[in-house]
């Protein structure tokens, strides 16, 4: 033996595989040699193009057998002989094709995700905990508990994506996983709470602005106030149509006794706030038309909401047949059911409520142990939840929420207030405390009339949602539904004194009484996140509101007849910018072309030619968007500005409505930091003249036209650390504020046509594919249809079709 | 021939002890057959480098042929080595051939008389 030589080769070895069995740094977190080995690593999630999905599983959670047929989309239709099996196997195949995303998503939604990303995540953790998100799943969880069949439905789904995740060996693990080098948990029904939860964030959770209102009014009048935030638009067009008449309200609240001094003139800039608001376009469109104004006689019913894109998709679609059901359409890994769908009797589709259903109360610790506050005059205990965050690579954070008779403390000194420390700041809100709104969804996919259809969503609590319906029968309508607290006039606007309990919310408006409609007599109805009613209905409803999308749609179906399914997919396709319609006239009438540069006169001559549509191509939409931003920042940033945190700006269609009045909008056009007083003329020709600059620098770079400019791209949901995992670059057109609300990478997540006739023709398409393993064929192949505004033909598989052409692959499950 | 027979030996062995265990298997035997199979350091080194460096190539290049090249495009990206899944499996080959290279030559040298 020769030692030395031995030695030295022994030592390059053991320190070869060492560096390659652990993670270099952030960069590469994954341990090169099991990633890099072709038996363990990422070659193993590289699926053949030709793979073959049968199989046969055996599994002795299974009541009985059962059938999934795979089409050549790799959408399954399940076959299940009760409901038990139904959603365990629903839970087996989200878990097979979308495992990753469920568990990110609900460890994010626990306030996990440091244990994944590392301390970057930290203060995001903090948020989620400090909001009570495990403290809302863990009491609706409760709820469920009390109800067996319900139980046992989400049980079945549990069981079914563990059984699954047992299957896992190390080369057969998600990609995501091995990169980022961690191993799935065990599901439990708390983690479907939490993912309806995170959708509950999502959607109203970012609806208020109760922190930002409060330092508004500290430099705005209330006159100012509400004219430049208004609760009801000029050009609202509700969701109840207009004349509807409401009954009159059963209210018992009292004003608090010092409401105008201790509320309502009390207002002072809050350094406290939010560090992570859901996208304020987490909206959608949903419109139904009845047999009267279509081509065929029957019902159209169509839905796209509007999410983060994301690859995988936030949807996963889907058949899910059993002797108690046969529905079709989106669902959510992570939750059983279908979300949006339809079924041989109905068809549904969901647009967000936007209603305000959070509040903030200050509170008084008696000291910084956050033990006590003072509460109806005496000092009240809370109750603490010692908040331990796991941070990968370091040791772990803690945080300290204190639970108060409002909520959880969510920002004190601790957290966001660090330096004036002054806004100890209790949150209240309604998914903190819902019933099981889960299970409106499995009652829905089950509705075979309006009635029904009713019956399934009057407990759906939270968030709060447009819930759009057709029948065969030829029924349409649209209901509200949520539960929604019966507010005073102004309550929850702004912080509240949390002092004693006369601010908390008094009661819930009756559910009857929630915004609906029933086969009106324009045969349409439609819902795009504006105010459900006009200033008659009789409760004080605030909310973050969207109206031009609605008055869009309302353009368009109000003048179309024998409307065929083609034009319902041109429709949810359509680029048309309603609102610079408005607004350009307006820019035009007060422009002084003479002061302009030459640059600037020739966008303003583009301009002038635009025909409104914001198509992928188009050069008006880039330049409108220059001079509206530019417009907007002139007008508002030097008033705005002097709260020194960050505020909303009046939105674009309250800056319309007011220049039509009033050219001053109420003073704000002038700039308060020169000594002269500017003019809307001055403003619109200087702020072309600014944006002019910008444009030609986009232009010399080749960015002008819209889709260049935007650059719209779907990410990996671990965004841009993942680049060559996304869609980038996709030449589509549409905006926030056009019924096509695509925006960067936030737009319709799902588009959906149904109609209901004899035979339900039904039509679909997601910016994604239905397997999350960036590996396979499936996992971006349905991007460009979207892209193209292309829709594929949804297959309701009928039973004795098993030995249809459209059948690719079949799954067995045996019960053994 | 010995050579051949490492070489050989190694790639089958590490080839169906990597379907039950970690990656670094490769190194184990690399190290037995080497010990088993007496050659010289170089010889050594080579036939275990080889005998790993030709599976893994072998095993990436089939599994990214029947993938059409859709991960490694997107793995060479995220890695910054470019969109070519030759030189992402050329990589791979390298890696596990220099472990496994590397475990052989320390194994000759058990054998090597001084």
């Amino acid at each position: 033996m020769r030692l030395l030589p031995f030695c030295f080769s022994l030592l390059i070895t053991v320190l070869l595989i060492f560096i390659l069995d652990q993670p270099i740094g952030t960069k590469v977190p994954m341990p090169l040699g099991s990633f890099l080995s072709p038996q363990t690593g990422f070659w193993q999630n590289a699926e053949d193009t030709a793979y073959n999905y049968s199989v046969d599983i055996q599994q002795s959670d299974l009541k009985g057998n059962a059938k999934v047929y795979f089409d050549e989309r790799l959408v399954p239709h399940v076959f299940a002989e009760n409901d038990e099996d139904l959603y365990f196997i629903q839970g087996y195949l989200h878990a097979k094709f979308r495992l990753f995303q469920m568990d990110l998503q609900t460890k994010a939604a626990e306030g996990r995700a440091s244990e994944i990303a590392g301390p970057v995540a930290v203060n995001y953790d903090k948020e989620q905990r400090r909001l009570g998100m495990k403290f809302a799943a863990e009491n609706t969880l409760q709820v469920v508990e009390q109800n067996p069949d319900a139980l046992a439905r989400y049980t079945s789904y549990t069981k079914g994506i563990n059984a699954y995740i047992n299957t896992l060996t190390e080369s057969s693990l998600p990609l995501e996983y091995k990169i980022l080098n961690f191993k799935p948990e065990q599901w439990t029904n708390l983690r479907t709470m939490l993912l309806l939860k995170m959708m509950a964030k999502m959607l109203s959770s970012g609806t208020e602005h109760d922190l930002e209102n409060t330092s508004l009014r500290a430099i705005l009048t209330s006159e100012q106030f509400n004219l430049l935030y208004p609760q009801v638009p000029d050009s609202l067009l509700p969701i109840v149509p207009k004349g509807t008449v409401f009954p009159k309200p059963m209210h018992d609240y009292k004003l608090p006794a010092n409401v105008d001094s201790a509320y309502f003139h009390n207002q002072r800039i809050v350094a406290a706030q939010t560090r992570y608001r859901e996208d304020k376009d987490n909206g959608s469109n949903n419109w139904v038309v009845a047999g009267s104004k279509t081509a065929s006689g029957a019902p159209i019913l169509c839905n796209d909401p509007h999410l983060e894109l994301s690859l995988p998709s936030i949807w996963y679609e889907m058949q899910l047949t059993s002797p108690t059901s046969n529905v079709y359409g989106a669902s959510l890994p992570g939750s059983p059911f279908v979300i949006i769908g339809f079924n041989d009797s109905i068809a549904w589709g969901v647009t967000n409520a936007q209603r305000d259903v959070k509040d903030y109360y200050t509170i008084r610790f008696k000291d910084d142990s956050k033990k006590e506050y003072w509460f109806n005059n005496a000092w009240k205990p809370t109750q603490q939840r010692i908040e331990e965050i796991k941070v990968k690579g370091q040791a772990p954070v803690f945080d300290t929420v204190a639970y108060t008779l409002f909520g959880p403390v969510i920002y004190d000194g601790a957290y966001t207030d660090t330096i004036t420390r002054q806004d100890a700041l209790a949150v209240k809100w309604m998914a903190h405390h819902t019933g099981d709104d889960g299970s409106a969804f499995y009652k829905l996919n089950r509705a075979g009339n309006y009635n029904e259809y009713v019956s399934a969503i009057k407990d759906f609590e939270c968030p709060g949602q447009n819930f759009v319906f057709a029948s065969r029968s030829g029924d349409i309508a649209i209901w509200q539904q949520g539960k929604f607290p019966d507010r005073w006039q102004g309550q929850g606007q702004y912080i509240m004194p949390g002092q004693d309990s006369s601010y908390l919310w008094q009661g819930y408006i009756p559910q009857s009484e929630n915004p609906h409609a029933f086969n009106p007599e324009r045969g349409f109805l439609e819902s795009a996140n504006q105010r459900p009613v006009d200033g008659t209905y009789p409760y004080f409803i605030p909310g973050t509101y969207i109206t031009p999308r609605a008055n869009a749609i309302e353009h368009f179906l109000s003048r179309m007849n024998g409307i065929s399914v083609q034009n319902m997919m041109e429709l949810q396709n359509n680029n048309y910018n309603i609102l610079a319609s408005q607004m350009i006239p307006i820019f035009l009438h007060h422009i002084n072309e003479a002061a302009l540069t030459a640059g600037a006169r020739t966008y303003l001559n583009t301009v002038k030619q635009w025909d409104f549509e914001a198509g992928p191509y188009s050069v008006g939409q880039t330049i409108y968007q220059f001079w509206l931003d530019s417009l907007q920042r002139n007008i508002w940033s030097d008033e705005l500005g002097k709260t020194g945190v960050k505020v909303p700006v009046p939105e674009e269609q309250t800056l319309m409505e007011l220049l039509i009045t009033d050219s001053t909008a109420l003073g704000f056009v002038d700039n308060k930091n020169t000594p002269q007083v500017e003019t809307l003329r001055d403003l619109v020709t200087a702020s072309l003249n600014g944006a002019a600059v910008k444009l030609a620098q986009s232009e010399k770079e080749g960015r002008l036209e819209w889709a260049k400019f935007k650059e719209p791209a779907i990410y990996h949901l671990l965004k841009a650390n993942l680049p060559s995992f996304a869609r980038t670059h996709l030449p589509v057109g549409g905006a926030g504020s056009v019924i096509n609300a695509i925006k960067k990478s936030h737009g319709p997540s799902w588009r959906m046509i149904v109609q209901m006739s004899g035979t339900i023709e039904a039509y679909g398409v997601y910016p994604g594919g239905q397997s999350g393993n960036p590996g396979s064929r499936f996992y971006d192949n349905a991007v460009d249809s979207w892209v193209q505004g292309k829709y594929y033909q949804l297959w309701m598989m009928q039973k004795g079709q098993e030995g249809d052409g459209r059948v690719k692959w079949t799954m067995s499950f045996i019960k053994g | 021939m010995k050579f051949f027979i490492s070489l050989l030996s190694i790639a089958i062995l590490s080839f169906i002890v990597g379907l039950y265990t970690s990656w670094w298997s490769v190194a184990v035997v690399a190290f037995v057959v080497s010990l088993c199979v007496v050659q010289s350091p170089g010889s050594s080194f080579w036939s275990g480098f080889m005998g790993v460096f030709l599976l893994w190539l072998i095993i990436a290049l089939l599994i990214n042929a029947a993938n059409g090249g859709i991960l490694a495009n997107r793995i060479g990206g995220m890695l910054g080595v470019g969109q070519s899944p030759v030189l992402l499996a050329f990589i791979t080959a390298l890696a596990g051939g220099l472990v496994a290279g590397f475990a052989a030559l320390t194994a000759s040298y058990i054998r090597k008389k001084v």
